[in-house]
């Protein structure tokens, strides 16, 4: 299937084929287009909710960028925070001392750095089995919050970074108190990352980070360069959680320490597991259902909500998170089908030229 | 200088107490068990409850506590974890979160989140000195009692049948499991083992380590290096591993103190990369 890096050439007639197939893969179902509607639409159904959402739109991106690198190309991670704080810091620094004012080429500076530091430690990732890739990650975001800690004349240390003043976002919105310009610039960021994120997906490069999911071996005799995509996948995974990152500072204008604990990265697993691995809604809707959870159980315990977390996870587990994720395949998939019922409703002859689902 | 390689090795052997059992049920089921911790943090509670509230003298408190946590573990053994080992490292990751944080969160919710100490008898306070070094009690106590346990365990390892069963069923569990060696019911009295010498690791280390709720969180990643580090295909890995983690915590944090446990993290991910199979690990084929 996945034929587009093997040496050997296409032929014309499967090349047509395989572009075919991608294509009708990378189309936009109308059950998305009634989601992100329904997305900016929040703005205006829930004007009293804007920090929450705000916070939903961050951890949705940052799910977003987990769920890249384990749910596409398998690599199990614990150290996504390492990348969120990098940004953070870099972000609330370089706004402080005035480096760079306009807070989008900020954001974009910061996952920069966050996706360097990701080729970097990409390297020491793809050695060793599971748990040493766990191992590495937690280390990398442990000696990370350590060296903010040490350095606490610059990043403030354990009272986090304070006095960071960002300027409105293309000179023209600033950042008010109740949090409207924010969400808004988070959710447009969440969209065109997810959208960039998207075309990543359906790409032919996409296609072989599946494959090498599913069987490294085999990928690297049909002539996928394993080694190289997953520094690839890694690299821009790490540079989404650094935007991620950045947006939280940004719009808080504070950064602390806990950015680089293993409770966000820990915390960061479940929210994927909750919306489900290997597809990109999965990291969306687990944010949303998360914060939604958050939300809920902190105000029957507010001091003891991690138990119930932790119980969560515990249950989905045991339950089995195939099974799990199964009920949520079979939901997605009645929906999508009820969707389709509609859209072919109204709209029959776009239907008759393929508007079916693509059951991916 | 010695006393802070003194107190280096007292640390190292409290470490290799704590994590002996979590190295065991790493290579014999291939389990990430990140929750080995709360199991250390149950027996310092328990001493901590045995020895300040209830009266029962230290000596006798810190048996208690191993039986304890061990029937602890064999229960969440029997009862959880059977479940669990077949299935991925993501779930077995998951799970195990979820048990810490709901421990953390469990026994903030008992006892409260401030710092609890356990009453040591008079007589193991103070120091000795000896050619000059100063040499708590309490901490002699603890290099003994470990050293005598790490002994015990490699006798038992090493000459017992039950050691020779449970070494087969490391190297090999598919063969071991062919020679009619019940392979589940060693792994479960290994696990009730491993987690009692966790409790007892934490019922003697809740005076030098500090035991409040997130104890499984700020000691996990400890754990984990002298699992990763020692590699898991026998106790004298492990062992070094902690005695080196050991005396390098200490004197790092006595020499240079604002790097913190910077330097620790350092190593680790230097020898992950030099050597990702552990450091004293036989290259094996898995």
């Amino acid at each position: 299937m996945v034929t587009t890096s093997a040496t050997a050439p296409l032929t014309p007639v499967l090349a047509d084929d395989v572009a075919a197939y991608l294509k009708r893969r990378s189309r936009w179902s109308p059950l998305e287009v009634v989601f992100w509607i329904f997305a900016f639409a929040s703005i205006w159904l829930f004007p009293d909710k804007y920090l929450i959402l705000k916070d939903t739109a961050i951890l949705a991106l940052f799910a977003l960028s987990l769920d890249l690198i384990l749910g596409y190309a398998g690599i199990i991670s614990l150290g996504q925070a390492a990348f969120f704080g990098i940004a953070g810091y870099f972000s609330g620094l370089v706004a402080k001392y005035g480096l760079i004012n306009e807070p989008v080429i900020a954001l974009v500076c910061s996952g920069v750095v966050a996706a360097a530091l990701g080729f970097v430690t990409s390297f020491l990732v793809l050695r060793g089995s599971d748990l040493t890739r766990l191992m590495v990650t937690l280390g990398v975001s442990l000696m990370l919050g350590e060296v903010a800690n040490r350095y606490a004349s610059i990043t403030g240390g354990a009272d986090g970074l304070q006095g960071v003043d960002i300027a409105p976002v293309l000179g023209r919105w600033s950042f008010d108190l109740y949090g409207h310009n924010g969400y808004v610039y988070c959710l447009i960021v969440l969209f065109v990352c997810f959208v960039i994120a998207r075309r990543i997906v359906y790409s032919p490069f996409g296609l072989s980070l599946r494959s090498l999911k599913g069987n490294a071996l085999r990928a690297a005799a049909i002539g996928i360069p394993v080694k190289w995509r997953l520094v690839a996948i890694y690299t821009v995974s790490a540079g989404f959680a650094g935007i991620a990152g950045a947006l939280l500072t940004q719009t808080t204008a504070f950064c602390s320490l806990d950015v680089f604990s293993l409770e966000r990265s820990a915390d960061l697993l479940l929210v994927l597991i909750i919306g489900g691995t290997g597809y990109l809604y999965g990291g969306l809707i687990g944010a949303v259902i998360y914060k939604f959870l958050q939300d809920w159980i902190a105000t029957l315990t507010p001091q003891y909500w991690q138990f119930w977390i932790g119980l969560v996870l515990v249950v989905i587990v045991l339950v089995g998170r195939e099974r799990v994720e199964g009920w949520i395949a079979a939901a997605r998939g009645s929906v999508a089908r009820l969707g389709d019922r509609l859209w072919t409703r109204i709209r029959p002859r776009s239907a008759a030229l393929g508007g079916a689902a693509d059951g991916d | 200088m010695l006393t802070i390689l003194f107190d280096g090795v007292a640390y190292g052997m409290l470490l290799f107490v704590l994590a002996c059992g979590l190295s065991v049920t790493l290579g014999l089921m291939n389990f990430i068990n990140l929750a080995h911790g709360a199991f250390a943090m149950a027996g310092g509670y328990c001493t901590v409850i045995l020895v300040n509230r209830l009266g029962v003298p230290f000596v006798l408190g810190v048996p208690i506590a191993f039986l304890v946590t061990a029937l602890l573990g064999g229960l969440f053994e029997r009862t959880l974890y059977v479940h669990v080992y077949a299935r991925s490292h993501l779930d077995q990751v998951l799970f195990t979160i979820g048990l810490v944080f709901m421990s953390v969160a469990a026994v903030d919710y008992t006892m409260g989140s401030s710092q609890r100490f356990v009453q040591i008898p008079d007589a193991l306070q103070g120091q000795f000195d000896v050619f000059g070094i100063g040499m708590g009690k309490y901490r002699l106590l603890i290099i003994v009692i470990c050293g005598l346990l790490t002994i015990a365990l490699q006798l038992i390892l090493a000459k017992t049948r039950f050691g020779s069963r449970l070494r087969a069923a490391v190297d090999d569990q598919r063969v071991a499991r062919g020679l009619g060696i019940n392979v589940g019911a060693v792994f479960g009295i290994t696990f009730a083992v491993g987690s009692g010498l966790a409790g007892l690791g934490g019922a003697l280390g809740a005076e030098i380590l500090g035991l409040d709720p997130t104890f499984p969180l700020r000691y996990m990643i400890y754990f984990l290096i002298v699992v990763t580090v020692g590699g898991t295909s026998s106790i004298v890995g492990p062992f070094l591993a902690s005695i080196l983690l050991g005396i390098g915590d200490v004197a790092g944090k006595y020499y240079v103190p604002t790097l913190g446990a910077f330097v620790i993290y350092a190593i680790m991910i230097v020898v992950l990369i030099w050597r990702p199979q552990g450091l004293f690990a036989r290259s094996t084929a898995r």
